[in-house]
């Protein structure tokens, strides 16, 4: 099953690495993982998503939350949540039956087109992976050159929190 | 304020850190730090004579006194010569700072000479590292450093300093911070209340209960909370290699080690145990076997001061997050207030059960391997002469293979921290540097490490060491001609095809080379002659002695469990199984 786990952290040289490591070390998959500092400068925020059942992502969780330059850690799949990633695609429009149905396409999805060529456009679009997914599948046929994926940021519903 | 280069400022801290000994060895981006400890008093240095036994010295000198131990080295080969060392701290939870030089800031990265990324190098091998950018933080860091390797589940931390920052012609105001906090790491050592309670209901409910106990127990000091609570409730107790020494050896209820090559009674006990408690241990695969059949009957309580450890390999019913020395004095208090005592019926046929097992196949009620004879010394017996010479209360290091497993079943440790061995990592060539380690902390006591003629030769070159810091270990060196362990998993597992594990006539002569850098060797072949010589080395207070022993080639260590079976699935000798 997909975990997406977010952890507050020391916005420290090798903080990021060590995390990383651990992945590696313990044998764990990262499918996604996006890293920023947050409101407070000294606190990076970083989510990442993998895939494992309930045991696995118990012990990603300790390992990570034994990491000395970690503050908090949770999995979000645990409780309710909200997942966002960002996309951007360069898409292949010369003729102009693909750039109007691209255009529908677009709004479909509520995207926005954020650059436009006479031989291609970039949209941009968010929301959780599936619907990047469905996208990507909806405009495949129309020539795709280039996909660059945010990886997914996550945060929890309601009042809970993860903070300092 | 005192005005301090970075390299004083290191030396400083150290002292303020508490730290009397680093072991070491110089090189070209550690020489400002080597030349601000040449100016004073407070910090002493031994010199080793190669980056990884300064590692495993300090480490035995930790292991034995339960202090923080310290070892510094420079950059490059001196910090990847210290990886080893430091590998077998961590997995063992042993606390070291080990400091490294690093080229310059404004060299990092342009793969200078000497230069390796040790922080990248080390990181999945430490508790935590840093990479010192200024001189003012190197006190601040010094003191994290310790506050980490010491609290929660210790480990070894690495501080890597760049040559630039210990700069000596840049001065900057000196202070020790005087107390460490960290928002990011606070360790717990309470365990759960509630948790507890149950754990106590359980424990006191059990019918065939076995106290499983580990190196937490040691590295905590608990070993006085363990034993109460053991005589309190008169319960069998095993305890890991790790643990040995943290429930006495020679005490009626001690079942002796378990595991891979545990005893058959504590191996027996625990596969039909319908509660086991474990206490500092982590389930480790040297002593389960095969998780699927691992004690079918039993509930499973687990003390362990690390989160990750608990229910890692296998899931704990009652678990409790906590050290030992803050849990088991709490369950003592409530199974003394408790209105339920322990089934004394089923505790005594309980016992009476573990006694027939001890009886029938137990390497403490008989001897349980053929005796020795003329030139045929059972390395066995050493180790029982060992015990005898010393009356039991040497510090015992060792190396890895048949030797250690040897010394861990036929050395009775009776207290904790005098039985010094790599259990996780399994190094070779840990033992003698330890012993430099242990020797040093404790000079009036007997330091023994025993050995074989493949681990020796791996850290050989610390006899100079011996030498310079007068420090004399006794050396009892089981020489089989082989690679004893590796041998013996190629007798049972691939028909005796000695694959690369037999030296031929390559082995030294270890009198003649014990005797070059200023020792005493003893060559003994004759086992009339075992007690006498061994004697006479342990009298021998202040030199180092090299007993060359010729052992049995075709011993092989048991019990040993057979691989996929369960814990109680073991070999007995080489004909017999259970």
């Amino acid at each position: 099953m997909k975990r997406i786990i977010s952890i507050l952290m020391e916005n420290e040289s090798g903080a990021l690495s060590r995390v990383v490591g651990l992945f590696a070390q313990r044998g764990y998959n990262i499918d996604t993982l996006t890293v920023a500092p947050t409101d407070d400068d000294t606190l990076s925020r970083l989510t990442l998503t993998t895939q494992g059942d309930d045991h696995m992502a118990e012990q990603i969780v300790k390992q990570l939350h034994k990491l000395i330059d970690t503050i908090k850690v949770v999995d979000l799949t645990q409780g309710a949540y909200i997942e966002r990633e960002l996309m951007l695609v360069k898409i292949k429009a010369t003729e102009s039956h693909i750039r109007t149905e691209l255009k529908s396409c677009v709004e479909i999805f509520r995207g926005h087109i954020i650059d436009v060529t006479p031989v291609t456009y970039t949209v941009q679009l968010a929301g959780d992976s599936e619907k990047l997914d469905a996208f990507i599948e909806a405009v495949g046929e129309m020539g795709i050159m280039e996909v660059v994926r945010s990886g997914v940021s996550g945060i929890a519903r309601g009042d809970k929190f993860l903070r300092v | 304020m005192e005005l301090l280069s970075g390299g004083e400022i290191l030396i400083r801290a150290l002292k303020d850190a508490g730290i009397k000994h680093v072991w070491g060895y110089p090189g070209g981006a550690a020489l400002h730090i080597y030349d601000a400890l040449y100016r004073q008093e407070d910090v002493h240095h031994l010199l080793v004579r190669h980056e990884q036994a300064a590692v495993h010295a300090a480490d035995g000198y930790s292991r034995s006194t339960g202090e923080v131990g310290t070892a510094l080295v420079t950059s490059g080969p001196g910090a990847t010569n210290a990886i080893t060392g430091i590998a077998t701290a961590y997995m063992d939870s042993i606390p070291l700072v080990v400091i490294s030089g690093q080229v310059p800031l404004t060299k990092i990265g342009q793969d200078a000479f000497q230069e390796t990324d040790m922080v990248g190098v080390s990181r999945p091998i430490v508790k935590h590292s840093f990479l010192v950018t200024r001189a003012e933080d190197i006190a601040e860091t010094i003191a994290k450093a310790y506050y980490i390797a010491a609290t929660g589940r210790p480990g070894p931390v690495v501080v890597d300093i760049p040559k630039d920052v210990t700069d000596p012609s840049y001065k900057v105001p000196y202070a020790y911070p005087a107390e460490i906090k960290m928002r990011s790491y606070q360790p717990t050592d309470k365990g759960h209340r509630g948790q507890i309670r149950r754990a106590v209901k359980t424990l006191i409910g059990a019918k065939r209960p076995v106290l499983y106990t580990g190196g937490g127990v040691v590295l905590d000091n608990a070993s006085e909370h363990l034993i109460a609570l053991a005589k309190k409730l008169n319960y069998p107790v095993t305890n890991t290699l790790m643990g040995l020494g943290g429930y006495p050896g020679t005490d009626p209820q001690y079942l002796g080690m378990l595991g891979m090559h545990g005893t058959y009674e504590a191996n027996t006990a625990m596969h039909h145990a319908d509660v086991i408690f474990a206490i500092g241990a982590r389930f480790d695969d040297r002593v389960t076997n095969d998780l699927e059949k691992f004690c079918p009957h039993a509930t499973i309580i687990h003390i362990d001061v690390d989160p990750t450890t608990v229910s890692k390999n296998i899931e704990a019913h009652i678990p409790i997050v906590g050290t030992c020395n803050s849990v088991l004095p709490e369950m003592l208090a409530l199974i003394e207030q408790s209105e339920t005592t322990p089934d004394t019926d089923a505790i005594a046929e309980w016992w009476q059960q573990i006694d027939q097992w001890r009886a029938d196949k137990g390497i403490y009620t008989a001897s349980r391997y053929e005796e020795s004879s003329g030139n045929c010394i059972k390395p066995q017996d050493v180790i029982k002469m060992l015990y005898k010479v010393t009356e039991g209360k040497a510090i015992v290091t060792s190396d890895v293979g048949q030797h250690q497993m040897f010394a861990a079943q036929y050395y009775l440790f009776d207290k904790p921290r005098t039985w010094i061995n790599s259990g996780g990592l399994g190094t070779m060539g840990f033992g003698l540097p330890a012993a430099m380690g242990c020797k040093l902390a404790f000079p009036d006591c007997d330091v023994a490490c025993v050995t074989g003629e493949g681990s020796i030769q791996m850290n050989i070159q610390e006899l100079s060491t011996c030498s310079q810091h007068n420090l004399p270990v006794k050396i009892i060196n089981l020489n089989n001609a082989a690679l004893g362990m590796v041998r013996q998993w190629q007798d049972m597992n691939y028909s005796s095809r000695y694959s690369e594990s037999v030296y031929e006539d390559s082995l030294p002569d270890f009198v003649k080379l014990t005797e070059a850098y200023g020792h005493v060797g003893m060559k003994i072949t004759h086992i009339d002659e075992l007690e006498e010589k061994m004697r006479e080395a342990f009298a021998m207070k202040d030199r180092v002695v090299f007993m060359d022993i010729d052992v049995d080639r075709s011993e092989h260590v048991y019990p040993m469990q057979m691989p996929g079976g369960s814990m109680r699935d073991l070999w007995l000798n080489k004909t017999e199984r259970t």
